[in-house]
């Protein structure tokens, strides 16, 4: 296999006598696309950070295509990055900001306006070079810094949370188009998000942080699948969260609100008397029986909502709710609050967290 | 009521440009005065015709200047720093930056001539040279709380350290950051800070006096103490020159960039 691109090796970090990332790996591919995902203080700006220069690792190492880059100054790492907060130069043109890269780098004037007209068209705003950071939106501003962050060529590109001052539409349309440009450019890149839903839709792999760890890290298909431990599939996707009593260990028996599943394989050595936290997403319940779904339990319904092409249906069943969406269908009316339901799951979806 | 309140308005007006203009107006009827019997313009006549007036004049404006590029190139990195690296210095340099206000601008001197004296380790003034570059910094220190509390103002507008740190992620070393990102962005700050030193420099009499430089402070006295007409005349060509340096300011301030004026 190929040496990573990007090699985060043990790192730790402490501010102080705090310590905010700890015993940190991560090997990036080249060309990959790879997401830090978290709650707010979990350390991923901290790592970034790291990656660009701003702190020094309190140990370990980082390194990019075989060489420690740990202890070089930010302005020598050839690594692009965009800010939160934009941070385009208030005094320069749109132009010059993307041309700052350039300019620096000592790039003849002529290569430098080509380069910047490139960009300009990359992020569709051809016509904006001699409009001021103010004269712009916010969704402008961002894919600016975009351009400014690419233009001169960097090895990494690292982002953190560059949509989150975006209003909801914008974030959505611009984080399709930072995905389709690094993948036309085919550049390196690690993005820092606290919005699972972004991290899901863009990134080849995530990297679930929490508490200064990556707690892990998959494809977005793997951590939402098969979270491996309680916080990440806490955190990723909405999670029907049940407490079961193993009553047989040896032929996965599980009670749960007094009626009895079998989750045969799954118990990863847990014996009969101990209590498990199980968890289904709602897109694995149906209302009803179904052919092939295995296991059921029984409840009332007690909410509706109504969101255009699904339902989203809430059952008490026992002493705990279940989210489950239905798809709506324009034949049969949605199903009302009070009435008796079953609900039906293959066994196999049933999350066993640790 | 609209009435009233807008006469009462117009009756403040009124009194505070009185105030402001009257004395202005007694100064300069007073300065057209020398000729017996009519009115002239021979006061001003012999105060530009002073070669003593050009000269001083001259002299105090290229000390300005230099006093507004030391102050420039000391402040505003210091600001930049203190903002960036070492927020928790700032009250301690603010009070730094105070102290010009309260020691009397004698006492530094004397400190000056006691410390850098002909037989001294450093003999500025040994030299003509050297006491006029003694007088720039003891200027840059005067004009130190106006120049700094101006420069950190400006520094507010704007986030120096997201600034910074893309400036550095983009390959710039500190000058450039300072000279193409910071130093324009706080510029209209840095054009009141020099217009308050220029305000300064040039009708300083301690000083220039003490440390025996040909300013136009001293000039000034020496004027006022000797002639009857002449520094009225002075006295509005200084107005005049003040108000020039804030109309090129507000002029200037139109091509600064608009980064300040951002809204969000
Ligand atoms: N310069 C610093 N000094 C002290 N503590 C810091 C510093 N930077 C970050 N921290 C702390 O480190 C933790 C992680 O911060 P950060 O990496 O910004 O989290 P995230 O980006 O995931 O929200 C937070 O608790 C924060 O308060
Ligand atoms: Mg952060």
């Amino acid at each position: 296999m190929a040496e990573p691109f990007l090699s985060i090796q043990q790192v730790r970090k402490a501010f102080g006598a705090t310590t905010v990332v700890q015993d940190f790996n991560l090997d990036v591919e080249p060309g990959e696309f790879v997401s830090f995902l978290g709650p707010s203080g979990c350390g991923k700006t901290t790592v970034l950070r790291m990656v660009a220069g701003f702190e020094e690792p309190s140990a370990g190492k980082i390194v990019v295509t075989g060489k420690d880059i740990t202890r070089l100054k930010p302005n020598q790492r050839n690594v692009g990055m965009v800010f939160q907060a934009y941070a385009l130069f208030p005094n320069l043109t749109v132009a010059q900001n993307i041309g700052f890269g350039l300019k620096v780098a000592g790039m003849p004037k002529a290569d430098a306006d080509r380069r910047v007209a490139e960009m300009l068209d990359l992020i569709k705003l051809p016509q904006m070079g001699d409009r001021y950071p103010y004269q712009l939106s916010g969704g402008q501003q961002q894919r600016i810094a975009l351009a400014r962050a690419i233009a001169p060529k960097p090895k990494l590109l690292l982002l953190d949370e560059p949509l989150s001052a975006l209003d909801a539409k914008v974030r959505v349309s611009l984080r399709e188009e930072i995905r389709s440009i690094q993948k036309k450019l085919g550049i390196t890149t690690v993005f820092v998000t606290h919005d699972q839903e972004e991290a899901l839709s863009i990134s080849d792999r995530i990297a679930v942080m929490y508490g200064g760890k990556a707690e892990q890290v998959g494809t977005p298909f793997e951590i939402y699948n098969r979270p491996a431990t309680k916080f990440v599939a806490n955190f990723v996707g909405t999670l029907n969260v049940f407490e079961g009593t193993v009553t047989d260990a040896a032929s996965g028996k599980v009670r749960v609100n007094s009626q009895e599943v079998s989750l045969q394989g799954k118990l990863n050595g847990s014996k009969s008397g101990d209590t498990l936290s199980l968890a289904l997403r709602p897109e694995a319940i149906s209302l009803g029986r179904h052919p092939g779904r295995d296991a059921s339990l029984s409840g009332e319904i007690t909410e509706v909502h109504f969101l255009g092409s699904v339902i989203r249906v809430r059952v008490g069943i026992g002493g705990s709710t279940v989210s489950l969406d239905t798809f709506n269908s324009p034949a049969s009316p949605p199903p009302a609050v009070g009435e008796k339901a079953e609900i039906s799951f293959s066994s196999g979806d049933m999350l066993v967290l640790h | 009521m609209k009435q009233g309140s807008r006469f009462w308005a117009w009756l403040v007006f009124g009194v505070g440009t009185t105030y402001f203009v009257l004395p202005l107006l007694a100064t300069f009827e007073f300065s057209l005065r020398k000729r017996r019997g009519e009115y002239s313009f021979d006061a001003y006549r012999s105060v530009f015709g002073d070669p003593n007036f050009q000269a001083t004049f001259t002299y105090s404006v290229v000390v300005a200047i230099f006093t507004i590029l030391l102050g420039v190139l000391l402040v505003v990195p210091t600001a930049y720093w203190i903002r960036l690296r070492l927020p928790h210095l700032r009250p301690v340099v603010e009070f730094i930056t105070l102290l010009p206000l309260v020691i009397p601008a004698i006492v530094i001197v004397f400190g000056y001539i006691r410390m850098f004296g002909s037989n001294s380790a450093l003999p500025f003034l040994a030299t003509a040279r050297g006491a006029d570059a003694l007088l720039v910094i003891g200027y840059a220190v005067l004009a130190l709380p106006y120049m700094y509390r101006a420069v950190d103002t400006g520094l507010r507008t704007i986030d120096v350290r997201t600034l910074t740190e893309a400036a550095q992620i983009l390959g710039a070393g500190w000058t450039t950051i300072i000279a193409r990102i910071i130093l324009p962005n706080v510029l209209i700050a840095v054009l009141s800070g020099a217009f308050l030193s220029f305000a300064i420099v040039i009708g300083e009499f301690t000083m220039a006096s003490l440390l025996n430089r040909p300013a136009f402070g001293p000039y000034l006295q020496n004027i006022g103490a000797n002639t009857a007409y002449e520094p009225s005349a002075l006295a509005l060509i200084s107005f005049a020159i003040t108000w020039g340096c804030m109309s090129l300011i507000q002029i200037l301030s139109r091509f600064a960039p608009r980064s300040a004026n951002r809204p969000n």
